[in-house]
């Protein structure tokens, strides 16, 4: 037990070095001076320079691989070049839209997709089963940010239920807030209630014929027992891992529709500093994303080591 | 060496297979209406795609303009078409490249047990990363180019493919008539071309269709936030940013263009789902 914990941790460890190397390497891809293609064509040579200082990018390419490995130990991502302040800091603001929105997705994708996985693999080949597989592959067509700007267009155009676009004002109460986060929320989650709702059913088919569920149904317990009980319940971890990576999945679903509602997050951040050419604030978006992710699959994994006796690292 | 002769055996049946189940024959179906639409897009499009016209500006769709007109007056239908060109070559190259790099990061992993962890772990650490923020800081790297976009978006991809080559790979490499090819002395590249690689197609298919259908969908997500291709280039994702400012007065801009993806990714799912199902029938179960 103890001797896979250490493996998968090794491992994380691992994967983490390469995830801060490739974020590293990114940047230094960009043809030419990244300092030149940041401040743009008007920029002076001297300009130039003293971004090229700023950033470090005048010391040689270990040098400045060592110092970046150090600050990103340190939790330190540099300094945004257009938001003049730690990248760290302007992450920090953002992530509260970026954290509900993530959250309320998840939230509504589980409630859809459970119920209907279940009662789809339960069903197999019926109606339900049919239309409730046809629809998951539909909502997993559709594009977030077209579902969005048709919501948009619908329920806060037309309906005037909701507003169309931000995240309320600086004092805004939560209720506010709330409101501007149904619709992205709604888009976000449905696009991904598909992907949860088939391996909710996958999951659930592969149980249902197994021999302790026909034992208990010969012990005459209740169909509703049986299901939830012994099936749902074994069922569970193929499932909480895929929710789990939804999760993480979500947050670059995130990007495209907090620009579509106009939401202050880490999504619209991203989009911003691209279209600025402030590395820094990417960089440190990307690392902290892909860390999430690293960190979700790591607790998936300690949690199969916790639930399943047989799984070794 | 009789084992090698199967899949090949059962390729010349899987299109006729294909066509037999319901579903993936209307996946293919419209697949190939919307490739034809794309390749005789000049023949078959009633109008120029940059032709003007400001006195008819946003006229919603009539016997004249099939789905309306644009901001600029420009046939929407028409663009359409053109657009469909762009996002089909786009999806189409990603594919290509994703293969060419999955596939030989696949065969390391999975035929030469030293590479195997170092590439694993590379391949983990680029999956790490969410596709289209991944994508959009490569495209910010590179330059908001087509070619760029398929060169980002192919990297994004190609981890999935390795991860399924290396799979396959490691089943075949144990397989007698590998050991068999090695006793006999044939240079490791041409067991790995010959013996391996033919082997490994079916899930290479597989995935490449849900590859080229993500593809569609990354695409048009950049070129929507404006990090991708460039606007004046009609792609699907364009043409939605575009008539995303004209929501209000003109629905139809967005409309047409968001239901041609969807019908061109769900088309995909229908064709890859039954692939899945037709050559790979361990998967078919998990999703």
């Amino acid at each position: 037990m103890l001797r896979s914990i250490l493996n998968r941790l090794l491992g994380m460890i691992v994967v983490m070095a390469l995830v801060v190397t490739i974020v590293f390497v990114i940047v230094r891809v960009t043809p030419g001076d990244p300092a030149a293609v940041m401040l743009g064509p008007d920029a002076t040579a001297a300009d130039i320079a003293s971004l090229r200082t700023r950033l470090g990018l005048d010391a040689p390419m270990p040098v400045q691989f060592g110092r970046y490995i150090l600050g990103v130990v340190q939790g330190d991502f540099g300094q945004s070049i257009f938001l003049n302040q730690p990248v760290t800091t302007a992450l920090a603001q953002r992530a509260e839209p970026t954290f509900f929105l993530t959250v309320f997705s998840l939230l509504i994708a589980t409630v859809i997709a459970l119920p209907v996985g279940i009662l789809s693999a339960y069903w197999r080949g019926s109606l339900f089963d049919q239309a409730a597989t046809t629809l998951a592959m539909f909502a997993a067509s559709v594009p977030s940010f077209w579902l969005g700007l048709l919501f948009i267009r619908f329920f806060a155009v037309r309906l005037g239920w909701f507003d169309t676009s931000g995240y309320g004002g600086p004092g805004a109460s939560f209720a506010e807030r709330l409101n501007h986060l149904v619709l992205p929320a709604l888009a976000l989650g449905l696009v991904s209630s598909a992907l949860i709702t088939r391996f909710t059913r996958a999951s659930m088919l592969d149980v249902l014929n197994d021999d302790y569920v026909r034992t208990a149904r010969s012990k005459g317990m209740s169909e509703r027992r049986v299901v939830m009980k012994h099936a749902f319940k074994n069922a569970l971890i193929p499932i909480l891992t895929v929710i789990g990576l939804t999760a993480a999945l979500l947050i670059s679903g995130a990007v495209v529709t907090e620009t579509v509602f106009g939401l202050p997050g880490v999504g619209s951040l991203v989009v911003s500093a691209v279209l600025r050419r402030d590395y820094p604030v990417i960089q440190g978006a990307l690392l902290v994303i892909a860390g999430l992710y690293v960190l979700v699959n790591f607790a998936i994994d300690m949690l199969y080591l916790a639930v399943d006796p047989r799984v070794r690292y | 060496m009789a084992a090698i002769s199967v899949p090949v055996h059962q390729e010349p049946n899987i299109l006729s297979r294909l066509l037999g189940r319901p579903t993936s024959a209307i996946g293919l179906a419209i697949l190939v209406l919307i490739a034809l639409a794309a390749i005789l897009a000049p023949v078959i499009a009633p109008y120029a795609p940059a032709k003007l016209s400001i006195a008819s500006r946003l006229d919603p769709p009539s016997m004249a303009h099939l789905f309306g007109t644009d901001d600029l007056g420009r046939d929407v239908f028409t663009r359409m078409l053109y657009a469909a060109r762009t996002s089909l070559a786009v999806g189409l190259a990603v594919v290509v490249f994703a293969s060419i790099i999955g596939i030989v990061l696949g065969l390391m992993a999975g035929f030469f047990r030293k590479l195997d962890a170092p590439v694993s772990r590379l391949i983990d650490a680029m999956m790490a990363f969410p596709d289209i923020l991944l994508a959009i800081a490569l495209v910010a790297a590179l330059g908001a180019t087509a070619v760029n976009v398929i060169i980002a978006l192919g990297i994004v991809y190609a981890p999935r493919l390795a991860r399924v080559v290396r799979a396959s790979t490691l089943v075949i490499r144990e397989l007698p008539y590998v050991e068999a090819a090695r006793a006999l002395g044939i240079p490791t590249p041409i067991i790995l071309v010959r013996h391996v690689l033919r082997n490994v197609t079916s899930p290479i298919l597989v995935q490449g269709t849900f590859i080229f259908a993500n593809a569609i969908l990354a695409e048009a997500g950049l070129s929507f936030l404006g990090v991708g291709i460039s606007p004046s280039i009609p792609t699907w994702g364009t043409m939605i940013a575009v008539g995303r400012q004209y929501m209000d007065q003109a629905g139809w801009m967005m409309m047409f263009p968001g239901a041609a993806i969807v019908i061109t990714v769900l088309a995909l799912q229908l064709v890859g789902d039954g692939l899945r199902d037709l050559l790979d029938p361990r998967l078919a179960k998990d999703i």
